[in-house]
C-alpha cells in the first residue's frame, strides 16, 4: 500500500530532484495515510541511503546490480515492486523520463508528467501540471486505480522531516539487450538542469572571446553556463549549453540572460526559472516583458560591476 | 530498412494559448499549426538514413483531418507514405496504443518519435509505444547511426551524454543532435507536388485506451512588471537580488 517513488544516484550521491520527488511522494503517502518506499538503482552507500528517511521515506529497497541506462531492466525492477503502491512518483532526469512511460504502459497505470503540486484530490487523482510550454496549466485526472506522477523541475521543493528509514536490499537483475559504451560528462562543470543559478549569453556579446567575463560570474555564483541558440548554431558555444525550446530546458531558481533579446522559443525553454534577471542594451528587448529584475545597459560595463558588487556580499 | 516516423501537429510556439468552453478546450481559433518540432529532427535524420541505405520511411500521426497539412508537409519533404489514425489525440496511452496497433501489422526497423511535443508536452508517447512493443527506447537520442542491423546511438543525460550500442529493432525518442537545425529541410516545389500523389492511408482507432483525461486548464499568475534598476547603479540590482529575492 506504500507510495513508491524512484530516486536516482550519480557516481553514488543522490540527485536534489530525488530529494525533492522523495518530499513529494511522502506528501502524497499523507493524503493516503500510508508511507513511503524508494526504489535505489545502482550502487548507492548505505550512509547515503539513509539520507532519503531525512524526507520523508520510511524502506529504500536498493538494487545495486541493474544497468541504470536500460529502460527495460529498469522499468522491469520497479514494477516488480509496483503490485500495491496506489502511486508511483517519479523526478524529472532523462533516466525517469524513460521509465515513467514504460512503466505506464506495462501496469495500466496513467501517467502525468510536469506535476507542480500535490494531489488536490486522490480519488481520482486529480493533479495541476505545466503544458504548452508553461504557457498553461492543465488540471489532469488519472481514470486507472494506480498513478505515475513526475514531477517538473524545481517546482515542489524540499521538505525535510526528522525521520529514518531502513535499507532492504535487492538481487534485481536482468541484463538488457542494449550496452551502454561509456559517458562523456563534463568534469568540474555544473549541469544546467541541475544548476540553482544559471547564468546564460547571448548574441549581443559579440564573439567566443567574450565569454570570459560570463564563466567568472558564473564561477563566483557557482553557477551554469548557457547560451541561446544562434550563439550554439554559429558556433560560438557548445551545442550542450543551448537552452531554449529546442535545446536544454532550465528551471533554477535564478536565470540570468546577458545579451539574449528573449525571442518566445528562448523564453518557452527558461521561464520555468523561479527569478529572472535581464541585462540587454535594447529597452524594447522582449525579455524585459519577462524578467524580474533588469539593467539597460552594455553588458561590457555592468557584468564587470556585477562581479565587482557580488564580491563585496561574499 | 524501414523507419516508421510518428509526428504531432502543435500550435506554433509564437501561438498565443487560449482556451474554451469554460477553460476545458484549446481554442485553436487562429492558431497556425506545424510540425512537432522534436518530430522534425527525428524525420530529417530518417530521411538521411534512407538516402544512405535505401528504404522506406513511413509517418504516422493521431488526428483528426484537420492535420493533414503537417502530413502534406512531411511527404513533401520527403518521407514517401503516411498514416492518419482518425481520433483525437487526448491521452498518451491512448495514443500509442493505436499507433502500436498498426506497429504489430506493419513491422518497422526503427521507431522515431519526438522526445516531447510542444502542446501538452507530456513526453510519454515514445516509451509507451517501447514498452507495448517490447522494444529497446532511447529517449533524448542525440545521436544514431547504424550500419546494417547494428546502431551506435547516444543520449543526452543529467550533465552529459552516454554512447550506447544497440540492434534494431527499437525506438528513440529524438530532439536536436539528431540533426542540427541547419540541416532541417524546406519543401521545394518539386516535393510538394510529389507529396500531392503519395500514399495517405486512415485508419479509424480501435477503442478507447485512455488512462488520463484533462479536465480544465488555466493561464499561469501573471509576473509582476520588471524592475529597472540604471546601469549605473550596479549595487542596487546585487541589493536586491540579496535582501528582496534572497537568492544570492
Amino acid at each position: 500500500m506504500s507510495v513508491l517513488v524512484y530516486t536516482e544516484s550519480w557516481e553514488g550521491i543522490f540527485r536534489k530532484s530525488t530529494f525533492e520527488a522523495v518530499s513529494y511522494a511522502s506528501e502524497t503517502a499523507k493524503l493516503l495515510g500510508t508511507d513511503v518506499v524508494a526504489v535505489s538503482l545502482g550502487e548507492v552507500s548505505d550512509d547515503e541511503l539513509s539520507k532519503l528517511g531525512n524526507f520523508g521515506a520510511t524502506k529504500v529497497i536498493s538494487i545495486a546490480s541493474v544497468n541504470k541506462g536500460d529502460s527495460q531492466g529498469t522499468t522491469n525492477a520497479i514494477a516488480s515492486l509496483s503490485a500495491d503502491a496506489p502511486a508511483i512518483v517519479f523526478s524529472n532526469t532523462y533516466s525517469a523520463k524513460m521509465i515513467a512511460p514504460r512503466l505506464s504502459a506495462k501496469l495500466n497505470a496513467g501517467a502525468i508528467s510536469n506535476v507542480i503540486e500535490v494531489a488536490s484530490n486522490t480519488s481520482p487523482f486529480t493533479v495541476k501540471r505545466k503544458a504548452f510550454s508553461t504557457k498553461a496549466i492543465e488540471i489532469t485526472t488519472v481514470s486507472s486505480e494506480k498513478a505515475i506522477l513526475s514531477l517538473a523541475p524545481n517546482s515542489f521543493g524540499l521538505r525535510e522531516t526528522a525521520g529514518s528509514c531502513s535499507i532492504e536490499k535487492s538481487d534485481f537483475s536482468e541484463n538488457g539487450i542494449i550496452t551502454i559504451e561509456g559517458q562523456e560528462t563534463a568534469s568540474g562543470k555544473i549541469s544546467i538542469s541541475e544548476a540553482e543559478i544559471v547564468v546564460s549569453g547571448g548574441r549581443g556579446l559579440k564573439g567566443p572571446e567574450n565569454w570570459g567575463m560570463i564563466e567568472e560570474l558564473a564561477t563566483l555564483l557557482g553557477a551554469a553556463t548557457a547560451c541561446s541558440k544562434p550563439v550554439a548554431d554559429i558556433g560560438w558555444r557548445p551545442h550542450a549549453e543551448h537552452v531554449g525550446q529546442t535545446g536544454k530546458a532550465v528551471a533554477a531558481d535564478l536565470y540570468i540572460a546577458i545579451g539574449i533579446s528573449g525571442a518566445i522559443q528562448h523564453l518557452a525553454g527558461v521561464n520555468s526559472s523561479k527569478v529572472m534577471v535581464a541585462i540587454n542594451t535594447d529597452p524594447e528587448a522582449p525579455f524585459f516583458k519577462a524578467a524580474d529584475y533588469g539593467i539597460v545597459g552594455d553588458a561590457f560595463e555592468v557584468v564587470p560591476k556585477l562581479i565587482e558588487e557580488i564580491k563585496k556580499i561574499r | 530498412m524501414n523507419i516508421v516516423v510518428c509526428i504531432s501537429s502543435v500550435p506554433d510556439t509564437t501561438s498565443k494559448i487560449n482556451f474554451t468552453d469554460g477553460g476545458s478546450k484549446f481554442d485553436a481559433n487562429g492558431v497556425q499549426f506545424v510540425i512537432n518540432p522534436y518530430d522534425e529532427f527525428g524525420l530529417t535524420r530518417a530521411m538521411m538514413l534512407k538516402e544512405a541505405t535505401g528504404g522506406k520511411v513511413t509517418i504516422i500521426t493521431v488526428g483528426d483531418a484537420t492535420v493533414e497539412p503537417i502530413i502534406r508537409k512531411a511527404l513533401a519533404i520527403g518521407a514517401d507514405a503516411a498514416v492518419r489514425i482518425n481520433m483525437n489525440a487526448t491521452d498518451s496511452f491512448s495514443t500509442a496504443t493505436e499507433i502500436s496497433n498498426y506497429l504489430k501489422e506493419n513491422p518497422a526497423d526503427l521507431i522515431i518519435t519526438g522526445r516531447e511535443s510542444i502542446d501538452y508536452n507530456g513526453g510519454a508517447v515514445g516509451g509507451m509505444i517501447s514498452e507495448i512493443m517490447d522494444l529497446p527506447f532511447v529517449n533524448a537520442c542525440i545521436g544514431l547511426e547504424i550500419e546494417g542491423t547494428a546502431a551506435k546511438l547516444s543520449r543526452e543525460i543529467d550533465g552529459g551524454k552516454e554512447n550506447i550500442s544497440a540492434n534494431l529493432p527499437f525506438v528513440i525518442g529524438g530532439q536536436k543532435g539528431l540533426v542540427q537545425e541547419s540541416e532541417l529541410r524546406i519543401p521545394n516545389m518539386r516535393g510538394i507536388m510529389q507529396a500531392r500523389s503519395k500514399p495517405l492511408e486512415v485508419i479509424e482507432p480501435s477503442s478507447d485506451a485512455s488512462l488520463t483525461s484533462s479536465v480544465s486548464f488555466e493561464k499561469p499568475a501573471e509576473k509582476g512588471a520588471c524592475k529597472l534598476v540604471d546601469a549605473e547603479n550596479v549595487a542596487e540590482l546585487v541589493n536586491l537580488l540579496h535582501n528582496e529575492a534572497k537568492i544570492i
